[in-house]
């Protein structure tokens, strides 16, 4: 397969990557590159070279989990590239072959695929208070431990529909509206993408000798030293 | 010449955005960590200014986060966002307005990428005829729900029951103003001020008598990153870069921030948490942090809203500081109420960051 090809039909890639001129402002305003061994100038470089086997080794890489996509790169390329967008075809490639199962943080995309899309086709939004639970996110405080124990009590007090019929934020989302995020899915090929995140992560998960369960949180919660500019 | 040079740029910059008839879509972050901040909006838009904003309860998730989480094939995402467009087409609507800012980012790249390559509108629009046997109009315009209070920022002062002024000293207020990064850094010309200079949130400030300040790190992401955050084991690549905020920020002495993106509020607040936990440092006054509000929670509290209606009570960086200085009427009793005024358990306090 010629990957720079295949990149190339990314609507993605053909608004996100024009001619590089190495100049790494990119970088420079970079807030994953700030703490990350990451370096968008390096690998739209990369990009730029067509060389198979370097693009390849970029597929299976932890550096192109690295980005956060919020595409400060957009704005400052005196070229007009999005790095950014690059990174995104070039994960949507590493998935659809299989290869992000190589690198920790491409990983990861179990347990993403997992916790976003049944939030979306179970309740209709990507976050929603019923999965987000305190034990993973910590970080919340002990004040949203305290919502989260209060859920019904403190939305209803905020005006929010919870669960209920009707408009609303965190209004019960019908069958019938699911069913339809269900068979967009299905047609547009999430439901095939998500099949196949299961299939290769299980293969991964068989070949570390975990169980499907400990390969999640395993994946969601682990980090190897080595990932921070900081670190050897 | 350079003059007019200056101002047809800035023109470039400037939105012309409807006043009314509105189709309204929900945020997901935004509805489970500030949902009062949708009700008041909506609140402020139809009751206070009788504007009409439409929700339909069949509205979903545009599928932002999990676009962004590179999860679903970019065509899943377009075809959940015409989903939303077929919805607002039913109801008579022509033009969209967003929650959330990843949402404004996500319609606001579609939009532009079907009109680079018609063919694609073209497979969407067989794909959501497929799947759901719906059909569209594009919307005549995108709207982040903050450029609707920036339109009506100055009918907001003209009602104000409190400004963004010290009480005690009669000085303005000195607030950062924070703008979600998928509001104008992908599509600058699609923002009010681009990119460069946005002014939706500044434009706010300066109409309820605050001061805006400037600091080295002004547009820099807040740290969310989709993935930098959503796992558990990237997150201190999120907690980094809010850190690198702060520090920045510091020396400016800020009263509070005010954000436009749901998760921003989020993370400017629980990470100031979570930095306290770990290093005993906390950023405001006397041991409490720096208050973080949405702008819905901002003009709340400008037109006199209830604090603890307006949700306040459940940020972790207590809110009273700058409850305080501006003169704002509260009762600490009805703090921690469920509906109907049920009286909850508090909940526990921060080791380290003050809280009442």
């Amino acid at each position: 397969m010629n990957y720079f090809e295949e990149l190339n039909k990314d609507y993605r890639f053909k608004e996100g990557f024009h001619t590089c001129i190495n100049c790494g402002t990119c970088t420079a305003v970079c807030p994953a590159a700030e703490f990350y061994k990451y370096d968008p100038r390096k690998i739209v470089s990369i990009v730029q070279t067509k060389d198979n086997n370097a693009i390849e080794a970029l597929l299976k890489s932890e550096t192109i989990w690295y980005c956060g996509e919020c595409m400060s790169c957009v704005t400052r390329c005196p070229r007009k590239n999005g790095p950014g967008l690059v990174i995104m075809a070039l994960r949507d490639l590493s998935i659809r072959l299989g290869f992000f199962t190589e690198s920790e943080k491409g990983r990861q995309i179990y347990p993403l695929t997992k916790a976003l899309n049944g939030n979306i086709l179970n309740y209709g939004y990507c976050v929603h208070p019923e999965t987000f639970k305190y034990k993973d996110h910590p970080e919340s405080g002990p004040v949203f431990e305290w919502v989260l124990n209060n859920k019904k009590q403190v939305y209803g007090r905020l005006g929010a529909n919870y669960q209920g019929k009707g408009p609303g934020a965190l209004r019960h989302i019908s069958q019938e509206d699911l069913d339809e995020l269900k068979a967009i899915y299905d047609v547009t090929g999430g439901t095939e993408r998500l099949e196949l995140v299961e299939k290769y992560s299980q293969a991964k998960a068989e070949q570390m000798g975990m169980s499907m369960e400990e390969y999640t949180e395993f994946t969601f919660s682990h980090c190897s030293p080595g990932h921070f500019n900081n670190e050897d | 010449m350079i003059y007019q040079g200056k101002q047809k740029i800035w023109s470039d910059y400037q939105k012309e955005t409807p006043a009314d008839g509105w189709f309204y879509v929900r945020s997901c972050i935004r509805q489970s960590f500030f949902p009062a901040s949708e009700k008041y909006f909506l609140a402020i838009c139809r009751d206070l200014l009788g504007k009409d904003i439409y929700e339909s309860e069949h509205h979903t998730t545009c599928g932002g986060i999990a676009y962004h989480c590179d999860t679903i094939p970019q065509e899943t995402a377009m075809t959940i966002v015409a989903r939303q467009f077929a919805l607002m087409t039913e109801a008579g609507y022509k033009n969209l307005v967003t929650s959330c800012i990843t949402s404004f980012g996500n319609y606001t790249e579609i939009l532009e990428t079907w009109r680079e390559f018609p063919e694609l509108e073209a497979r969407i629009r067989e794909n959501l005829w497929k799947a759901t046997r719906r059909e569209f109009e594009k919307p005549e315009y995108v709207a982040h729900a903050s450029d609707l209070v920036y339109k009506f920022r100055n009918e907001i002062a003209e009602r104000a029951k409190y400004r963004l002024v010290d009480v005690h000293t009669g000085k303005p207020l000195k607030i950062v103003e924070h703008i979600g990064c998928h509001y104008s850094k992908m599509f600058p010309h699609k923002g009010i001020g681009g990119a460069e200079y946005p002014c939706v949130l500044s434009g706010m400030v300066d109409s309820w008598g605050g001061e805006v300040i400037d600091y080295p790190e002004r547009r820099h992401c807040c740290g969310f990153g989709f993935r930098q955050y959503m796992v558990k084991a990237n997150r201190g690549y999120s907690v980094s870069n809010t850190h690198k905020k702060f520090e920045s920020m510091e020396p400016y002495h800020p009263d509070a921030i005010i954000t436009n993106c749901p998760g921003c509020p989020y993370f400017l607040d629980r990470w100031q948490y979570v930095i306290s936990e770990q290093t005993g440092k906390t950023y405001g006054q006397n041991g409490f942090g720096i208050p973080v509000f949405t702008y819905e929670e901002l003009a709340g509290l400008v037109l006199g809203y209830d604090s603890w209606d307006l949700g306040l009570q459940i940020h972790q960086v207590a809110v009273e500081p700058l409850l305080d200085k501006m003169g704002v009427q509260y009762d600490p009793a009805n703090k921690y109420l469920g509906i109907d005024k049920e009286k909850l358990m508090k909940p526990a306090l921060p080791s380290c960051l003050k809280c009442f």
